[in-house]
Order: structure tokens, then sequence, then C-alpha cells
């Protein structure tokens, strides 16, 4: 077995057992970096150099006995959204090619202080729009398990990198479902926390009262302890959540009697493949046969989640992405005339057509005499759904459906029709409107040999049940990587 | 003018609030320093950065509030006003609009038309901005975020005030109650109170309002007498003419004593304010409310209450020392390095005064330590200076703060009070001015004046004027 082979959590007791060195595993990851990346394109950037430094300076503090956790030495990778200190972050977008922060996420600074080696920065959608990292200014990422396919998004260089085994595991941001669809696309296990559980200092916001950074990783127990590393209460972030405990890995129990889980009729109705429809409802069978309570309930107002969505998320956004002017940082487009003309023609040249598309969609519905009709009417939608979701975790403890309605679509084939492509998030983003921690893991493939993942959403704040059961779950099955990591790129 | 008009005015000012750091970050507020040297990702509008709001804001904000006998809005919001401006640099500024801090509040205002009580339509609470500065040397323009993200509150009167002694009355009362309260030292100078004047005219007795406009570029109580003054000029001439007013935001040019349209009202920007989703909604608890009233300084009404008992000052007197809150920390200090209260207060309003007026300076400059104007008071008191030597002193303590007592004794000033050697020099000057001697004798007493002054410049100003006198009329009787 070689080190690609093994988990984050393996691969971190193999190196504090002195088996493995933190620079053997980068070296390791590197190389395979090398020989994926051509086919794959997962990073936006990646610095060999600095990341070897980087574990020699952590086998040092590992030898010494400064660093002890679990990750000491595990290679991450960290998507471009997240802001990495001195290094590149650049939302996958040409505004922010040149962008170096001053300042690291406080989730970075978290795994930093945990001893995890960040290999790079990965692709994304533009400013995490989008549903298949094929909005990204740099070139679209692909599935490493069909380079036909797209991985998802907008965390696809995330999920890609993990796959493919250019990383261990890696951060990811979920505003609508940014972290669990690409996930599910491409084999992985990843998970969008509570919102407020990380800290959001340091990412760069698209939708502010949606977007959550969360953990990407082969398998759950990797993905519970990325998140315990990552996550604290932190006093530069208004809406960070100050949590009773942060042993998201004590979860990690294959047991789920008595568990009660509902399934949502309305995720099983039409736009839904069969395929994954068929390997949905066999691992919630699986749950059952292992002790837990499954039944089918009715989840109202499904069909609003969407176009409230959209309304909120664009609204924050129009206003978010307005201090990209050309001014202070980041691309200025040359030969302006005067200063309005050097914004039009800055946003004009940095920004791609989806997020044009969403920022004229957010400054509409908060134009006066639209904000009422649009952007109050999503918020009062928003909280109805909350409340929706009040009810069913009334008698559930947690609630199963897919992730995606599809596996991953073809390269090409979404942004020639958005509304389509939208519509394709409707299992995930009423957890980011109800603010719930969701997770996806692996649950079988279909006929083409691609992905399919399942998603568990539970109440705010019960990530552990989520933990539990996901990994009760997994325990059923093999962690199964692509051709690509064993050798042969397809 | 065949009709009668009447000025309808609202106000919006605008404070900086004293707190040591900015609204939403640890960068200090101190004005100065070298540009972009108190900043960080946050006030620089950073990509990823996050506001936490400051609690001291909303605690001047609150208390401002009461003082002005508003309601608070104990629930309460901030908002993004998005508008693109190099000097704001997200882009958009962190303001209150759907649910300011406080609404439905009022203060009196006494004019010589009497007392009237002019409403506050709301407070809110909001970040300021950078500063730009041409370089017109290198033809470009450059900024400076030291001052964003300073906190500013505004408020806003309802149209309530009808004249400019009003609108002047209406904010020396705001700067007085909000410098007691010590949430801001107010300097329209310096910009840390902005009124921007909403004016509209109508004939009098209707009920509708008319037009308004806003004037903006409004650096001194001056400057708002004369805009107020020369837009309501303009405004009753347009309509004398039969033209109309046309709603727009107008700039005051003081040296030009002009206003120049800056944007009309279809230039108007959509805000497209929304709810800042990086900031949680502000819970104000009714003990944060009495907390906040608890711990308010005594405001100016008690202090002349205080004053009258204490010290028995006249009216007048406590008028002028409560009119500024420094000033009356400063009578305050000095009574309590042992001065009396009733020269403490003649020095603080004539020569302190004069010497502020004749600098044009604010009199929060006031700088010199109250114990040095202490034992000044105590060196005339026991006779060590004459009150002529005094007042130079002073005013070296005014304007360098010296230690008197050093300075005199550096200086020789002391008196000469040794009457042994007066008796002599005086002795002398009237054997050397026999003609004087026979007018005094002859009943002419000016002559006694120019003995006196003769003595004063042998004495080179030293001898105490009484004593001289005295010495004087003694040798001249006995001749």
């Amino acid at each position: 077995m070689g080190i690609l082979d093994l988990t984050a959590l393996e691969l971190g007791r193999k190196i504090k057992a002195k088996e493995i060195s933190a620079v053997e595993a980068v070296q390791a990851v590197l190389e395979q970096t090398k020989k994926a990346e051509p086919a794959v394109h997962a990073y936006v950037s990646y610095d060999e150099e600095s990341a070897l430094k980087r574990a020699e300076e952590v086998q040092k503090k590992i030898d010494d006995g400064t660093l002890t956790g679990p990750l000491a030495g595990v290679p991450v990778a960290v998507k471009d959204n997240i802001c990495t200190k001195g290094y590149k972050t650049t939302c996958s977008s040409r505004i922010l090619e040149n962008f170096v922060p001053t300042y690291a996420a406080q989730a970075v600074e978290n795994l930093i202080a945990a001893g995890v080696v960040i290999i790079g920065k990965t692709n994304m959608d533009e400013f995490a729009m989008g549903s298949t990292t094929e909005t990204s200014a740099f070139g679209p990422t692909k599935n490493p398990w069909n380079q036909e396919h797209v991985p998802g998004g907008s965390s696809g260089g995330s999920a890609a990198a993990v796959a493919a085994g250019e990383c261990f595991m890696a951060l990811g941001s979920d505003t609508g479902g940014s972290i669990r669809q690409p996930s599910s696309f491409c084999g992985i296990t990843g998970m969008k926390p509570t919102y407020g559980t990380i800290s959001r200092y340091g990412l760069i916001a698209y939708g502010s009262s949606l977007d959550q950074i969360g953990p990407m990783a082969k398998d759950v127990s990797d993905c519970a302890a990325l998140l315990e590393a990552s996550a604290s209460y932190d006093k530069k972030d208004s809406t960070s959540i100050e949590r009773d405990e942060y042993d998201f890995t004590s979860a990690l129990v294959d047991d789920v009697k008595g568990m009660k889980i509902g399934i949502p009729k309305d995720y099983f109705g039409e736009g839904l493949d069969p395929e994954v429809r068929e390997a949905v409802m066999a691992a919630a069978r699986t749950l059952e046969k292992k002790g837990a309570v499954v039944e089918e309930f009715d989840l109202g107002l499904v069909d609003y989640a969407i176009p409230a969505y959209y309304v909120i998320a664009s609204a924050e956004a129009s206003s978010n992405l307005s201090r990209f002017d050309g001014i202070k940082y980041g691309y200025r487009a040359k030969g302006a005339e005067g200063l309005h003309d050097m914004y039009k023609k800055t946003r004009s040249g940095g920004f791609g057509p989806e997020v044009k598309r969403r920022i004229m969609l957010g400054s509409f519905v908060l134009s006066s005499g639209y904000y009422d009709a649009y952007y109050l009417k999503a918020l009062r939608t928003k909280a109805l759904i909350k409340q929706e979701f009040d009810k069913a975790f009334a008698s559930y403890d947690l609630i199963l459906g897919p992730a995606a309605p599809t596996t991953a679509p073809k390269l090409g084939e979404s942004l020639s029709d958005p509304i389509k492509m939208y519509l394709g998030d409707i299992y995930t983003i009423s957890a980011n409107l109800a603010g719930l921690p969701g997770i996806s893991v692996p649950c079988g493939k279909d006929s083409k040999g691609l992905p399919i993942g399942l998603q568990l959403l539970g109440d705010c704040f019960q990530e552990k049940k989520l933990i539990r059961a996901a990994y009760a779950f997994e325990q059923t099955r093999t962690y199964e990587a692509p051709e690509i990591v064993k050798g042969g790129v397809q | 003018m065949s009709k009668q008009y009447e000025t309808v005015i609202g106000l919006e000012v605008h404070v900086e609030l004293a707190t040591n750091t900015k609204i939403f970050c640890g960068c200090s507020t101190e004005f100065g320093g070298a540009p972009n040297t108190h900043t960080c990702p946050v006030c620089t509008g950073m990509p990823g950065s996050l506001p936490v709001l400051n609690k001291q804001v909303v605690e001047y904000a609150v208390a401002v509030g009461l003082a002005t006998n508003c309601s608070i809005t104990q629930n309460c919001k901030f908002d993004r006003k998005n508008y693109f401006y190099p000097d704001n640099p997200q882009n958009y500024q962190i303001s209150q609009l759907y649910l300011p801090i406080c609404r439905d509040g009022h203060v009196e205002i006494e004019t010589d038309g009497g007392t009237k009580s002019v409403g506050i339509h709301e407070i809110h609470m909001e970040e300021d901005a950078g500063k730009l500065i041409h370089d017109e040397w290198e033809d470009c323009s450059l900024v400076d975020y030291n001052r964003s993200g300073v906190p500013l509150i505004e408020i806003v009167s309802e149209p309530d005030m009808r004249s400019a002694d009003e609108v002047v009355a209406y904010l020396e009362k705001l700067r007085l109650i909000i410098q007691y309260l010590g949430a801001s030292d107010c300097k329209l100078q310096e910009g840390s109170m902005r009124a921007d004047v909403n004016l509209s005219v109508r004939e009098a007795g209707a009920e509708e309002f008319g037009t308004r406009t806003e004037m903006k570029n409004l650096n001194s109580f001056k400057a708002i007498r004369r805009a107020i003054e020369g837009e309501t000029d303009r405004q009753i001439a347009l309509l004398e003419e039969g033209r109309e007013v046309t709603q727009e935001t107008r700039r005051w040019d003081d040296t030009k004593e002009k206003s120049y349209p800056m944007r009309s009202k279809e230039d108007a920007q959509d805000y497209r304010y929304f709810p800042d989703p990086d900031l949680v909604p502000v819970i104000i608890s009714d003990e944060w409310i009495e907390q906040i009233r608890d711990a308010q300084p005594e405001l100016r009404d008690e202090k002349r209450r205080r004053y009258k008992e204490t010290y028995g000052l006249p009216d007048y007197d406590i008028d002028i020392i409560t009119g500024s809150k420094h000033l009356a920390n400063i009578f305050e200090a000095t009574i309590d390095h042992g001065a009396e209260a009733k020269e403490v207060s003649n020095w603080l309003m004539g020569e302190t005064m004069r010497l502020v007026n004749d600098s044009e300076m604010d009199l929060t400059d006031i700088s010199f330590a109250p114990e040095h104007l202490a034992a000044l008071i105590g060196m005339v008191k026991k006779n060590e200076i004459n009150r002529k030597v005094a007042k130079e002193v002073f005013e070296k303590i005014f304007k360098e703060d010296v230690d008197p007592k050093a300075y005199v004794e550096e200086h020789g000033l002391k008196s000469m009070n040794d009457e042994g050697a007066l008796k002599e020099t005086i002795t002398q000057i009237v054997s050397g001015n026999p003609k004087s001697v026979e007018d005094y004798k002859a009943g002419k007493k000016k002559a006694m004046g120019f003995l006196v002054g003769q003595t004063m410049k042998a004495t080179q100003g030293k001898a105490d004027p009484g004593v001289v006198n005295k010495i004087l009329k003694e040798i001249l009787e006995s001749l």
C-alpha cells in the first residue's frame, strides 16, 4: 500500500510513529500532483518549494514534541477563496489574479497551528458562483473519475484534488451546496457545518449569510478531524458561534440504532436520475438494517428554496463584490479615462459572465421599488423554510436524500442553460438557507462509473449525529479511488 | 418683495464619536498620522475581512439619544448603503436605515424669540469614509483610509427650525450635550461635527412645505448662518420670478458666499440599502440602557445649579463657563488647586476669552494646566506680583503653559513691596519733579498719576501700584 492510499488520519498516525516523514508525504503528493494536474487541473496554484520547506519545519516540531495533533504533517489543499497570508488568493477570477493577502483566514490559521502542510490553492467557480468549476477564469477542473465530466462546484478543485490524490484533505466553502455536490460528483466525503461553526474571517464572501467553510476528505473520519481542526469561535467574525464543544471525532461510532431518519418525498420526484434514486434508497435501507428508523415524510416549500436562494445570494454578492473596483488591489483596466470609465472597464474585463449575471440580478432585487417584492419576500421565504426544517427535526434526527439529482454532467453541458444548472442545487440549497449542517458520503456509482453521493442533513449544531450516521454507513463500504491515483491517467 | 415668506429648515448633523478605536476594527481613530497608517484589512475593505461592532459606539449613541429624549431601538440593525467612490473602500457604507438606534426625540432651544422644541427624527450609527487627496503635480488622486471606519452618529432633525438663529441655537445645544457626555469634541472646523442644511421656503401661513435643497460644506457657525441667509434669498428670488426651486444638493462656498448645485434629484443614486449580513442585530437590554443612564456625567443644567449653590457665581459667569465643558473642567480643576471661585471665573471670562478670541481658536483647544492658573491667582493674592505683571504671566501660561512661580523668579517680576526701598525711590522722584509737587499742592490730582507712573517706570513695573500710591501720598502730604 502506497502513501497515497492512506487516509489523512492514517498518514498522521504513521508520521507520528516515524514510519513516514512529513517531507515524504508531501513529496508523494507533489509527485502525484505533477502527474495528475495536466488532466485534472485541480489547483489554481501550488508551490512545491514552500510546501517542502514547511514539511521540514513541521517535521522538526513533531520531532521536538511541539506538534502532537492527528493532522501534523498532513498535506492539505485550500480553496482559492480562502485567504492564505503571503500566498495568492484569486477566487479563480481575473480581477484577483495577482492578489496576495496580508492575512490568513482564521480556518487556515487553525490548520497551520494543527501542523498541516498547505500544498496549494484549489480551482473553483469564479467567486464560488457555479456548480461545475467551469466558470473559473483559469480553465475548468476535470473530474478525476472521467475527464470528460465536470467535478461539480464550486469547490470542484478541492474535491478533485482529494479524489486524485493531490492532497489528503481540503477546505472548501459551501454557499448553496458547493462542498456537498462536488464531493458527491468526485466520490469523496464533504461536510457543510452549521452556519457560524468555522470562522468566515478570511473567506472571500459570496453570500455572507449563507457561506460556510467546511472539510472535504476521503472519508468521514478525516472530515470530522478536519472540521475539529478548522472550527473555532472567532471574535473577528460577528456571525461566529461559540459552541459548547468542538470534539467532533468522538462521534465516529458505528451505531445508528434507534436513530430516526426522515426521507422527504419531495426529494424523489421529477428530475431525479433513476440510478441516483436507487443508490440513495439502497443507502437508506442499509441504515435501516443497522437499526435506524427510516420513514418518508412531507417536507414543505422545497420548490421555493432555489428562487429564495438566488435572490438572497445574488443580492449579497452584488454588494460583497463591489469592492473589486481596481482602486486598491487586483486587476485594473488600462487606458481608462476618468474614474467611472476605470470602474466600468475594470469590472467588465475582470469578472466573467456568471459573476456579472449574479451581480446584475442582485443589484436588481435590491433596487428601490423591487426590494420588497424580491429581497424581503426571499428573506421571509428563508424564515419559512427554516420553520419547515424545525418541524421535521422535531420528528427526525436526520434527513436523508441525494446530494444532487444526477451524477457529474459532461463539460460544457451546464453553462448553456444556467436555469437548469441552478435547479441542480435543489437538494443542497435549503441547508444553507436554514443554516443546517449537511454531509455528502459516497454511496455508489452509476452505469458510467461516476460516483453518487448520499446526503444527510441535521438540525443546527447536530454535526455529531451526522458524523455518527455517515460513519456507520461508511463501515458498510470501502473507499474507492479513481484510476488516476493508481497510475494511469485515463 | 410683495409676499411674506417663511424659511423651513431641518438639519442632518454628523458627529464623530470620541472612541479610541474605529467602529468595526481595532485601528486608532487619532486625527492626523501619516496616510494609511491607522488602517487594517477591515477598514481598507480587503477581501475576506469582516466588521465587528465597537460597543462604545453603541453606548455613546444611546447616551446622546437619552440626552435628547429619544426612544432607544432595543433591537437595531446595520444596513449597507451601496455606492461606488474610492474613499469608500468596500464601495458600501455600513449605516442604519431600517432600524436606527434612536428615534423620536427633541431638544429645547432658546433664542431671542423665546423657547422652542426642535424634534429629532432619528439618530443612526455609521462609519466615516477615507479622504481623497488630489495631487495636481502628478495629476493623480491618492486615498488615505485613516479616517475610514471612524465612528459617526448622524442626528436627523425634524423640519422644525425657521431661522438661522434657531439653527445655530440648535447646533449649540447639540454640541453642548454631546461635549458634556464626552461623546465627541464637536469641532466644526476639524470636521468632528458636520451639518447639512435642508431648507425650503413657503409663503407665510402655507400648510405645505416648499421644495427643499440640501446644502453641504458648512464648516463654521458663521458659514451656516450665511448659507441659510443666502439660500433663503436665492429660493425667494426664484419664486418671485415665478420659477421653481429644484430639489437638489448644493455646495456652499463660504469665500464666495454662494452655493452651487452638486447633484439634482434625478441624479440621486439608488443606494440599494439592505441589512448587512456580516453583522448581527444589536440587542440593547433595559439593564444596559440603565447602566448608560447611570454612567452619564453631570450635564449642563445640573452644573449650572451646582455652581450657583456651591460657588454663588453670578448667572452671567455661570452661562459662559458652563457654555463649554472644557472651560468648566478647567474652572473646577483650578478651584481644586486652591483658587477662589470668583477669581478663577474672572480669569477665564476676561483674559482667557480675550486670548482665545485673539488667536481664533476653539475653546476646547485651551491646554494650560489649571494648577498654573491657581498658582498665579495665589501669587496675586499674596501681592507677590501685581495685576499688570499677572496678566503678562498669564499670557505665557496660556500660550506656553509656563510655571508662573519659576517664570516670575527667572524674569525678576516679583513686586517690589519692600516699603523702605520704595520710599527711597519715591523720595528721589519727588525731589526730581518739583513742578509736579507744586501742581499737586495746587490741587491738580493728575500730578499724582504722573508721579506714580514715574515710580513704576523706575521699578520696571514691579512695584505694587497700591503701595506706591500709599507711600507717595504720605510723602507729598508731609511736604
